[in-house]
């Protein structure tokens, strides 16, 4: 059904896709200190929350950020907001280097590049307006569009489908659903280039996730604005993206356009990750039969102290002695296609088919299935 | 919110006894008008018929009588009702005087601490612990001298504005800290929250996030915590003018009023001189006390009713 899905294409993506990438982030990375020591505290490791990736959004295009809680999505949106000061690693807009530039900066930029928060109850300042919500942006930024802020406003309101009357309206007079839109509008009210959306819809109920996803994707696509997408849904992501990254541990393991990513995974953990999307199958003869199966163990390590070599190898069941000495290389393994990078020396096949034994690694769950088939 | 309000009839009752002084205390040079005396006549030079030797009002109950309403003072004989009206304007204007300078502090070092957090936050708290940890009466008795004595030399006579400014100062410098650290912790939670992050990223400045994001919501804490401040600045101000280090004769002063009464109760074993005062004072700072529990409860639906 995602499958039928035709994505209009993004009105300036033609045009500009040619030239230079709209953002691009090289080795960036993110350690919060942990302190620690008695009776001088003094810094004694470090979280590795986000640990050199690199990444690449054009100009109107959705990329998709995908990994399990506490991998580093967020905090890598963060960072590209300039919300965080990063350790290490550029970020560059349109070839230029903001990696550390400061408010006064940035303050050219700042209206390209707009964020929508997590969760929308806490997004909202509870003693402002609709209104001002919306026009704080345009108020900071200096900027007074044609028929004044309100009339924009109205405008925006509008573009996200609430009514144009809820202008002098509080933020708790709305569901979530319909504060996310107010968050949409707030994006949108500078016209920014690039909009990082940090998990927009996973505190909303599923009818409403599909309302907001769907009005984002129809923002982008008549607005040619890029998205840089996080979220741990991979339906919602598969909906969403053009080109789609899998992060663990604060690395992207692998990273590629959508059909790649979700038909011709190569890396173990996407292939993990893809199995436990969990699938709505009445009948068994599907077509395209039956799909692979692996079922992992165990929990992510401590990104304090994350493993040597491989991030994954921990949890892999194809780890060898390689993948502990040697950190693979994100690098275009041979069989995929074109941008299609993986980290990994022991490649899966290409495909999500079902495989003549399931994974099983968690032994509670073999142990289980074990004792079903005994009997 | 406001209507909230209104549904209480405990807060409703003592919004209107707190008006009724506040009033009182603003028009207190119009009453003492009307009424036809100021307390700074001298009754005892005046009317020398109304006092036996000892300078005691001769009518029973402190001379009270169609003329004098609430009698005279023993020694000078000054008229109480003018002098107990005079006395609630200088106390409640001190006393805001405080409460106005104490949220103007608290505001500016609280929501800096909790907004800028890191070594702000480390030594604006250590201050707080530190002025916290005085033993704050002791140190208001001591230390209003020193302050007087730094404005006038001790060989010269203190003029009473002096006296005024001293007790401000004293009082806000102990008293900021508790409203500050509410602030503190209510901005500290208020930072963490997504729509500062908004504001950042659209490009706001520092004293943009605390003015139009921050303020507005600590506006229930400040609102709430001032209603309680001001009848402590009250009684503390009483405290001070009982003690004698506050407001002296002959400025009218209510606290000052409790300390002529007392030595009057010990002498004659009079109570009508402390009746006024004190019950004056009892009302007026239950009612702002239970006014401070109406808003609170206004404010956060969510505490039990």
């Amino acid at each position: 059904m995602k499958e039928d899905l035709v994505l209009p294409a993004p009105r300036e993506a033609a045009a500009d896709s040619a030239g230079e990438p709209l953002l691009q982030v090289a080795g960036l990375t993110k350690h919060f200190p942990v302190k620690g020591g008695f009776p001088i505290r003094r810094t004694v490791g470090a979280v590795q929350a986000v640990d050199g990736i690199d990444l690449t959004v054009h100009v109107g295009e959705s990329f998709g950020l995908v990994g399990e809680s506490g991998c580093g999505k967020s905090t890598t949106g963060r960072l590209i907001t300039r919300l965080m000061e990063p350790t290490a690693g550029t970020i560059s807009y349109r070839g230029k280097d903001i990696t550390h530039a400061s408010r006064k900066q940035l303050a050219p930029i700042r209206s390209e590049i707009q964020m929508i928060f997590q969760d929308p109850y806490s997004s909202l300042n509870p003693r402002q307006t609709v209104g001002k919500i919306i026009s704080g942006p345009m108020e900071i930024n200096d900027i007074v569009p044609e028929g004044g802020r309100e009339k924009r406003v109205r405008e925006l309101l509008e573009i996200v489908g609430l009514n144009p009357e809820h202008y002098n309206r509080f933020p708790h007079e709305f569901s979530g659903g319909q504060r996310q839109r107010i968050g949409v509008a707030r994006a949108l009210a500078l016209e920014p280039k690039l909009i990082v959306a940090d998990e927009p819809v996973s505190a909303l109920d599923v009818s409403i996730q599909a309302q907001v996803v769907n009005l984002l994707q129809k923002v982008q696509a008549e607005l040619g604005i890029a998205f840089l997408f996080i979220a741990h849904d991979l339906a919602v992501v598969r909906h969403f993206s053009q080109r789609v990254a899998v992060m663990y541990l604060g690395k992207i393991i692998e990273v590629g356009d959508r059909e790649s990513i979700y038909t011709r995974p190569r890396h173990p953990y996407t292939h993990a990750l893809l199995s436990a999307v969990p699938e709505v199958n009445l009948s068994d003869e599907t077509d395209g039969g039956r799909r692979e199966r692996i079922r992992l163990a165990g929990d992510v390590p401590s990104p304090i102290s994350p493993p040597s070599g491989c991030r994954f190898r921990t949890r892999c069941w194809k780890a060898q002695d390689k993948c502990a000495a040697e950190e693979p290389p994100l690098i275009q393994i041979s069989g995929n296609h074109e941008g299609h990078l993986t980290a990994c020396h022991f490649p899966e096949e290409p495909t999500i088919e079902g495989r003549d034994e399931d994974i099983v690694l968690d032994p509670a769950l073999a142990a289980l299935e074990e004792g079903i088939e005994g009997q | 919110m406001w209507i909230r309000f209104k549904r209480d009839r405990t807060g409703v009752i003592s919004a209107f006894i707190v008006l009724i002084f506040f009033a009182i205390a603003a028009a207190a040079p119009l009453i003492a008008k009307a009424y036809g005396k100021n307390p700074y006549t001298v009754y005892a030079d005046e009317r020398p018929e109304l006092f036996d030797s000892a300078g005691v009002p001769i009518q029973p109950n402190g001379g009270i009588s169609g003329e004098f309403w609430f009698g005279l003072e023993p020694g000078n004989g000054y008229d109480v009702f003018t002098k107990l009206i005079y006395g609630i304007r200088t106390s409640l204007m001190i006393s805001i005087a405080v409460t106005l300078a104490v949220v103007i502090t608290g505001i500016l070092l609280g929501v800096t601490a909790g907004y800028v957090g890191g070594k702000t936050d480390y030594s604006i708290g250590r201050v707080i612990d530190f002025l916290l940890a005085f033993p704050s009466q002791l140190f208001f008795i001591a230390s209003m001298p020193v302050v007087v004595s730094l404005f006038v030399s001790p060989t010269d006579e203190t003029p009473t504005y002096v006296r005024v400014v001293a007790l401000i100062v004293v009082q806000w410098v102990l008293g900021w800290m508790s409203l500050a650290r509410i602030l503190r912790g209510t901005t500290l939670a208020l930072r963490e929250r997504e729509f500062i992050e908004a504001a950042k990223v659209s490009g706001a400045s520092p004293w943009r996030i605390i003015r139009r994001e921050i303020l507005p919501n600590v506006v229930t804490p400040l609102l709430v915590q001032s209603t309680y401040l001001l009848p402590n600045f009250v009684t503390i101000e009483a405290g001070l003018s009982f003690l004698g280090v506050g407001i002296v004769e002959p400025t009218p002063d209510w606290g000052q009023m409790f300390s002529k009464a007392s030595t009057e109760l010990v002498l004659q074993n009079d109570i009508t001189y402390m009746f006024f005062p004190g019950v004056s004072m009892i009302i007026f700072v239950v009612a702002f006390n239970l006014l401070g529990d109406s808003v609170r409860d206004a404010f956060d639906p969510k505490s039990a009713r």
